[in-house]
């Protein structure tokens, strides 16, 4: 099984501990795991701002450094949303349909593919979990609170593992944190408000760690405690779950 | 008269810069969020209770010209006059050649967002109508000369000691008495007068049922019942999305409207209009305005199944921070994003990127319609037809060249975390939005790309580089 780590372009350039963690995590678990050295970016960004249609050599460029991998999987809920929905190749949109169903969001792959129940480890913290509305809303990581429908959380069942970490339970469990791609700065006010509402909920519950599965949401979260000096830090989930045991 | 247009983020920036009431606002809408969770899960097939509201709501989009043939044949056997109106002119003209016909030149009305997205108060208003709105929440933003920030909830965004301070001004009740009690009395005395004495009521249609010709009209505070049981004449406005097949289909709407909207079992009035009593007319004015297009737009065709519960709303943490005149639309929130652009590319071509794209709205929508989906294709149809502005397209053009291709990127991310790292004033400053109130990210010393070409296990085992 030939796993392609995709390393959402943001992760590579400012959090590529991240992408090590998940590097190694992946190893650890027994997974043969390589990086295609000539991947860039999902282009997201571009059809989330209404651009699709310029997103078609980003989506090339995926599909060339990806086709030839059994899975595809990523520490980030929003970059695999964004593959798994809108990946096109002109000449050959089956392929591209394929390697849809390929990609994997780095928790569900742990639980779903790997089949792995829980991660052993230790991390003795008070931390809040943030649910990144993409991976929860959308690829399904965890209940959505808005739905009359059972309790599952696959980042919490894989925390659940870890030794010391004690997960609060927040007022508002699933509420956005207003990043949301462009809108983080063409909705400037709105979005730096969610941000500081977001962090100030994991404040009251005294967390000293905020992690989650998206870093680019954490990293809207981390701009936010940087500015107001807070002591909380942002540790990605897969940086948590590497300091397993070998 | 045309007000001149404030731009979503633009809005919301002034509405947030109050941030004691924005904190205020947003609770107290997560408030009537919380409210709907609770009795949505008191009931155990809520999930298959909304997929059922769905599926009949689509079978009337796609037979929508039969139910429709059907309702108005039904409702003239009744004995209730139908009219039929294009667009919202047409609308307003109705409205007001009944008015004329019966010599009328005062009418109490309930609530109808419809009646606010043809602007049928101003039309009426310049034709020397006197129209008094009879919902509270309707007649305290009528007073403020204010439109409803809200579907359901037109007035709230407004304080108690707003709401003291408009009744004061135009009620004559005592300055800075902010009990709700005595407010509202005296909103009861002033309305009494008004029911007592028109000729003329005006309601909404929350359903209009094809089987049997008949309508339905859900209220809390009685208020359609009592203009309408004290008039001649009943006119009763819909969007023509408004219909359902058969009357036992009221039981899947009614028991997901009023849970949905405001967390209630039931709305305290839901009123039925068959036939006019004796003496009596009843007018039904049919509307389509735009919606017969959006009907033939196959992306967003499903936004007409709306029941106006304002569910959305109530749970967007968008909307919860910037208020519902924010949208520029009779129809606010995530679902007014989606229908408003319908109504006009132009003037609403901001609204659909008033969204994280969060995907709470879908969620908690009674009858599924999957509005963030339908936010982000009209993102797609905005920029192909133009309404973007050309700097933003340049930019899109410019991100696009440096993130589809390797080389470029490589480049271009070295050198913004070399600025980064030796010049933070080119990046931190007060032209850079995200910098305003956050901080950047704190830069590397190498992209992960460079630790894997020294540290891969690849690399390692065979010196391998590529």
């Amino acid at each position: 099984m030939k796993i392609g780590l995709f390393v959402p372009c943001y992760v590579d350039q400012f959090y590529p501990k991240v992408a090590i963690a998940t590097y190694e995590l992946l190893q650890k678990l027994g997974c043969d795991v390589s990086f295609p050295m000539k991947q860039t970016c999902c282009g997201q960004p571009m059809a989330n701002s209404g651009y699709e249609h310029l997103s078609k050599d980003c989506d090339a460029n995926f599909i060339a450094n990806f086709a030839e991998f059994d899975y595809v999987v990523s520490p980030s809920g929003s970059c695999t949303l964004h593959v798994k929905d809108h990946l096109h190749d002109e000449k050959n949109e089956q392929l591209a349909l394929q390697i849809r169903k390929r990609v994997y969001e780095l928790t569900e792959f742990i639980t779903d593919i790997l089949k792995i129940e829980k991660i052993e480890g230790n991390f003795p913290h008070r931390v809040g979990l943030h649910q990144s509305c993409h991976g929860q809303r959308m690829l399904h990581l965890s209940q959505m609170s808005e739905l009359n429908a059972p309790f599952f959380s696959k980042p919490e069942q894989l925390l659940s593992g870890i030794k010391g970490l004690e997960l609060v339970s927040l007022s508002k469990k699933d509420e956005c944190c207003g990043f949301g791609g462009t809108f983080c700065v063409t909705e400037e006010a709105i979005s730096a408000k969610m941000g500081q509402d977001r962090v100030k909920d994991h404040e009251n519950q005294h967390v000293e760690y905020i992690t989650g599965y998206d870093m680019s949401c954490l990293m809207h979260l981390e701009g936010t405690l940087k500015r107001q000096k807070s002591p909380i830090k942002i540790i990605h989930i897969a940086e948590i779950l590497n300091g397993m045991k070998n | 008269m045309e007000t001149k247009i404030i731009e979503h983020s633009k809005a919301a920036e002034i509405f947030i810069k109050d941030e004691k009431r924005t904190d205020w606002h947003n609770e107290t809408l997560w408030f009537v969020r919380e409210k709907r969770d609770k009795a949505a899960f008191q009931i155990a097939d809520w999930e298959l209770l909304r997929e059922t509201a769905s599926q009949i709501k689509n079978n009337v989009l796609s037979n929508m010209h039969q139910y429709l043939i059907d309702f108005e044949t039904n409702a003239k056997n009744n004995g209730i006059i139908v009219h039929w109106a294009a667009n919202a002119d047409e609308h307003n003209k109705i409205v007001h050649s009944i008015m004329e016909k019966h010599g009328v030149t005062q009418m109490v009305k309930s609530k109808s967002m419809l009646t606010e997205e043809c602007h049928l108060n101003e039309y009426l208003t310049e034709k020397g109508i006197d129209v008094i709105d009879s919902d509270l929440g309707e007649r305290i933003v009528q007073l403020r000369k204010e439109a409803p920030s809200h579907i359901v909830l037109p007035a709230i965004h407004l304080k108690k000691a707003d709401v003291s301070e408009t009744f004061h001004k135009f009620l004559g009740t005592e300055k800075g008495n902010n009990d709700p009690k005595y407010l509202t009395e005296a909103a009861r005395q002033h309305l009494r007068d008004t029911f007592l004495s028109r000729k003329i009521a005006l309601t909404g249609v929350n359903f209009a049922i094809a089987e049997t010709g008949e309508f339905v009209v859900c209220t809390n505070e009685g208020n359609a019942d009592m203009g309408v049981h004290l008039a001649d004449v009943h006119i009763a406005c819909m969007g023509f999305e408004k219909i359902i097949p058969q009357r036992k289909h009221l039981a899947v709407f009614l028991r997901l409207l009023a849970r949905s909207a405001t967390g209630q079992p039931i709305t305290t009035y839901s009123s039925h209009f068959k036939k006019p009593g004796d003496g009596k007319e009843i007018h039904l004015v049919i509307v389509d305005n735009g919606r017969s297009t959006q009907l033939g737009r196959e992306d967003f065709r499903s936004s007409l199944k709306c029941i106006r519960c304002g569910a959305c709303m109530n749970t967007c943490p968008v909307y919860r921070r910037s208020g519902g005149h924010s949208y520029h639309n009779a129809v606010a929130g995530p679902i007014g994003s989606i229908l408003a652009p319908n109504l006009d590319m132009s003037k609403n071509a901001d609204l659909p990127f008033a969204s994280t794209l969060c995907g709470s709205c879908t969620n908690v929508c009674p009858v599924k319609i999957d509005i963030h989906v339908q936010l982000y294709k009209w993102r797609q149809k905005l920029v192909k037809e133009g309404y973007t502005p050309k700097s933003k397209t340049l930019m899109m053009k410019g991100m696009s060249a440096v993130l589809s291709n390797p080389m470029i990127f490589n480049l271009a991310g070295k050198m913004g975390r070399f600025v980064l790292d030796k010049m933070p004033g080119l990046v931190s400053n007060s032209f850079n939005p995200w910098y305003k109130q956050r901080e950047m990210p704190a830069p590397p010393e190498e992209s992960f790309r460079e630790w894997y070409q020294k540290n891969s296990t690849a690399s390692k085992d065979k010196n391998h580089e590529q």
